[in-house]
């Protein structure tokens, strides 16, 4: 069985360091497998975050070789192994502890956003009618596993550190699910504009490039929030027609 | 005196996967105040990888369907051996529960006419189960999380309970630790409701995350409630076998739902070949009408690959064990051939089935358009769990209930595909509602700083055992692990018998005693190694009970098998359910308890619809 090398972040927020561990390694094995062997074998007490280990659950987010990858979907044959094998926690979040992150802003951000508000029932029994191409778009949205890598890799988050005036990539998806959502009858646009700070998002689509759901974040959600926004603060056309409307 | 933080509530809700969440949503209807405890962040909980759908008679795609039909499907599945009011509620109760979560924001696929889509699973008669492609639990645990966060529930992530409290007979609380920090806390609470799921990290090969240890299981037990027939753990029929560092992944029955079939290395669909005689009547006996079956046509009765779990999974074992498997050890499911009935069937198959399509490209290198997959059993679910009461999903212990995967009843011998995700939404709104209404009808009790101390100095022995217990054995929480698992896949598997059974037990013994010793490392700070030791008593205490009861029921029924008791039946025995106690003297103890006899109205259906 060959060797490889994986330099691993351990620490807290007091202080972290890269330490390698040297691992067998086997065929059709995960980053996330050499983690657990490590784990299992050499570091009993690393932390890291992980459930399904099928890409369903988003839990085992870190930056492999400084790629934001879910650890459980990053297979080794993908990697030089030659060269040791870099895993570090997230870094747009506030480190607990080696590769765990602290991400209940996300949490927090996601509670104060507008909840979905359905119109009344279609039918006498409760429910309601909904062609399937209507859909489509928001369950893409709906794909979305919260792995956060999205809010990792965003410049606005990670860079300048925006967190109390920027929801991210992931909420909008959110938002998009929810305004696209055939049912609901909300409006969450101002927040958009206002405390979501739609507006800081400059479309380098680099989260696009990191989900690993493959969800089309900056064409099929941001961009069309932000033309929502547009067309209600600040297209004067509509905005006379809606002086005159009422 | 072990130094903790306090937290009062009403109801104190532990798990939060489909079941803890839809319980807690119900608890927070009032104006109680519920707390909800889960190990990992709150989204992550395994009902996020339930993949085919929910099953529920709503009758969408075919109004022959009813409740009725699908209280006889569960029974006829479970082999009789059911709660027959579980099974009656859940049929009835889980249509409105599919509905209302529509209400909160999920989107099942639709119907032509704009309702929600049903498709085909193993053991349902009609196309029952709702669906979103094959992400079903994701779709449901999220309309349920962002349903739930504006319940005022106070959420306490990543936080792991080690011992529920007791006051005299009663239920009055948990101690549990903080994972960041490791610090204790201790929950106070007028009723708790345990919904952790599973035990499949008692197996090696399992589908189920480190989350799934048996906690609620275990805590149930020790706290004086009962467990019923622990022996029945389903091994689904298809994981994935390669590579190694994948085995037991899930590969969804829906991949047999959309016209996959199995194949063995001679390219016979050995499932045509055993067909059981409970089933004959339901299945096709030619492959044309199976595949007819699978695109609607109601006249087609199912192809035998849509027969229930527990038998598919022992035919594969036999393929393989007969020298008839794939490379790998299992054998082929094919859905790639479908190639051959309909135009543009890739991306069919991607639309139908895109996680699976992912899956396999991603973690296997395979492309499931193109060929087929290796795939072999996988231990998933446990029928069995903490016994409860039907209606209000109450344990033997006043205040406690339980509802999910951990408590048990509906499924009997073997569970239906799709009927676990109905069951966590009928049974975690009961559970919820039920701990709701005892908290409102019962005063909190003080609770006994004895029994906090105690717990807290058990929780921190793994620090204090020595690294080496002198014979040179390895002492590591995950060493000991390893151990169960190996043993339990090997003795307590898909094919057991006396011999097994009893070599099983006293392993599991032994193992205990090694636990009791076992030693962590580090500090107390998000120690996965120290979570790990805790979690071995959980582990064992199921693992236990399986073995026990296993060794008690000497005959082969649903997904428990005997080699040297092949019959259904013990002759003169009787319909029987398993149930594990604690003793007096802290052994575990094992009963048998017959069936109860099936109502007048409900033995009618069962007549009638066979």
């Amino acid at each position: 069985m060959a060797k490889a090398t994986f330099r691993i972040w351990r620490g807290n927020a007091d202080g972290a360091e890269f330490v390698d561990y040297d691992t067998e390694v086997s065929e059709g094995m995960v980053v996330l497998d050499a983690v657990h062997r490590i784990q299992a074998e050499q570091a009993n007490d690393m932390a890291v975050r992980w459930n399904c280990k099928a890409g369903k659950c988003g839990s085992c987010s870190a930056e492999v070789n400084g790629q934001p990858k879910l650890m459980c979907m990053t297979r080794l044959n993908d990697l030089p192994l030659d060269e040791p094998v870099t895993v570090e926690p997230m870094r747009a979040f506030p480190l607990i502890k080696d590769l765990v992150t602290d991400v209940s802003w996300n949490f927090k951000v996601k509670e104060k956003m507008k909840p979905f508000t359905p119109r009344p029932p279609d039918a006498e029994d409760g429910t309601w009618r909904m062609e399937q191409e209507d859909i489509d778009h928001v369950q893409e949205f709906r794909k979305c596993i919260e792995c956060f890598l999205c809010q990792d890799v965003c410049h606005v988050l990670r860079e300048h550190d925006l967190h109390d005036e920027f929801i991210g990539p992931r909420f909008f998806v959110y938002a998009a699910s929810l305004e696209m959502h055939p049912i609901d009858t909300e409006n969450r646009l101002e927040e958009l504009k206002d405390s979501d700070g739609i507006g800081y998002c400059n479309i380098t689509k680099c989260c696009t490039k990191v989900c690993p759901e493959h969800i089309t974040i900056t064409d099929n959600a941001i961009i069309p929030l932000k033309e929502r926004v547009v067309d209600q603060f600040y297209d004067p056309i509509k905005k006379l027609f809606r002086v005159f409307s009422g | 005196m072990a130094s903790y933080e306090t937290h009062e509530y009403d109801v104190l809700i532990i798990g939060a996967g489909g079941a803890g969440l839809r319980a807690a949503i119900e608890a927070a209807v009032g104006d109680l105040k519920v707390g909800l405890v889960c190990k990992s962040l709150l989204g992550k909980a395994h009902t996020v990888m339930a993949e085919g759908g929910v099953a529920a008679a709503l009758a969408n795609v075919d109004e022959r369907d009813s409740w009725r039909v699908h209280f006889a499907d569960t029974m006829r599945g479970g082999q009789y051996l059911s709660d027959a009011r579980m099974a009656e509620l859940h049929a009835q109760e889980s249509p409105d529960r599919v509905r209302e979560l529509e209400a909160w924001g999920a989107l099942f696929d639709r119907t032509q006419d704009g309702g929600i889509l049903q498709r085909n699973f193993g053991g349902h008669q009609y196309p029952r189960l709702a669906h979103v492609g094959d992400r079903t639990g994701l779709e449901m645990i999220r309309a349920l999380q962002d349903h739930g966060i504006h319940q005022g529930i106070e959420v306490h992530m990543e936080n792991t309970i080690i011992s529920l409290l007791k006051t005299g007979d009663r239920v009055s609380g948990a101690f549990g630790y903080e994972r960041e920090k490791g610090r204790f806390k201790v929950f106070t609470a007028k009723a708790v409701v345990l919904a952790t799921g599973g035990v499949g990290k008692a197996y090696k090969i399992t589908s189920n995350s480190w989350e799934y240890t048996g906690d609620g299981h275990s805590l149930a037990y020790h706290a004086g409630a009962e467990l019923i027939d622990m022996e029945f753990v389903q091994f689904h029929p298809t994981g994935m076998v390669w590579p190694p560092s994948v085995r037991g992944i899930l590969v969804t029955e829906g991949v047999r739902g959309e016209g996959g079939i199995l194949t063995n290395n001679e390219d016979r669909r050995f499932m045509f070949d055993d067909i059981p005689e409970l089933y004959v009547n339901q299945t096709a006996d030619n492959p044309e009408e199976g595949w007819r079956y699978t695109q609607g046509d109601r006249e087609a009765r199912r192809p035998p690959e849509l027969l229930t779990r527990d038998h598919v999974a022992r035919c594969i074992v036999r393929e393989v064990q007969e020298g008839r498997g794939s490379p790998h050890g299992g054998v082929f499911l094919d859905i790639a051939w479908i190639k051959e009935k309909i135009p543009n069937a890739p991306e069919h198959i991607r639309r139908k089935l895109p996680s699976m399509y992912h899956q396999f490209k991603e973690l296997a290198d395979i492309d499931i358009t193109e060929e087929p997959m290796e795939v072999g059993p996988t231990t998933h679910y446990i029928m069995g769990g903490i016994r409860v009461d039907a209606d209000s999903q109450m344990t033997a212990v006043p205040g406690l209930f339980a509802a999910g995967e951990c408590a048990a009843g509906l499924h009997g011998a073997n569970r239906l595909g799709g009927n676990s995700l109905s069951d966590l939404l009928v049974f975690g709104k009961r559970a919820g509602e039920y701990a709701a209404q005892f908290a409102m009808e019962n005063e909190a009790v003080p609770l006994d700083e004895a029994q906090i101390d105690e717990v807290a100095v058990h929780t921190l022995k793994p620090f204090e055992n020595p690294a080496d217990n002198g014979n040179g054995d390895k002492m590591g929480p995950y060493d000991i692990q390893a151990q169960l698992q190996d043993k339990m896949q090997e003795l307590v598997g898909i094919a057991r018998s006396q011999e097994s059974l009893t070599q099983a037990l006293e392993e599991i013994q032994n193992l205990r005693e090694k636990a009791e010793n076992v030693h962590s490392i580090g500090n107390r700070e998000y120690n996965a190694g120290w979570h790990t030791a805790l979690d071995l008593d959980c582990l064992l205490t199921v693992s236990e009970a399986i073995a026990l009861a296993a060794l008690e029921r000497k005959a082969s029924i649903g997904a428990h098998s005997r080699d040297d008791y092949p019959e259904k039946e013990e002759p003169g025995a009787g319909k029987y359910n398993t149930i594990v106690k604690k003793a007096n003297d802290g052994t575990m103890e094992i009963r048998r308890h017959p069936v109860v006899e099936l109502r007048a109205d409900l033995q009618e259906i069962i007549d009638e619809i066979g």
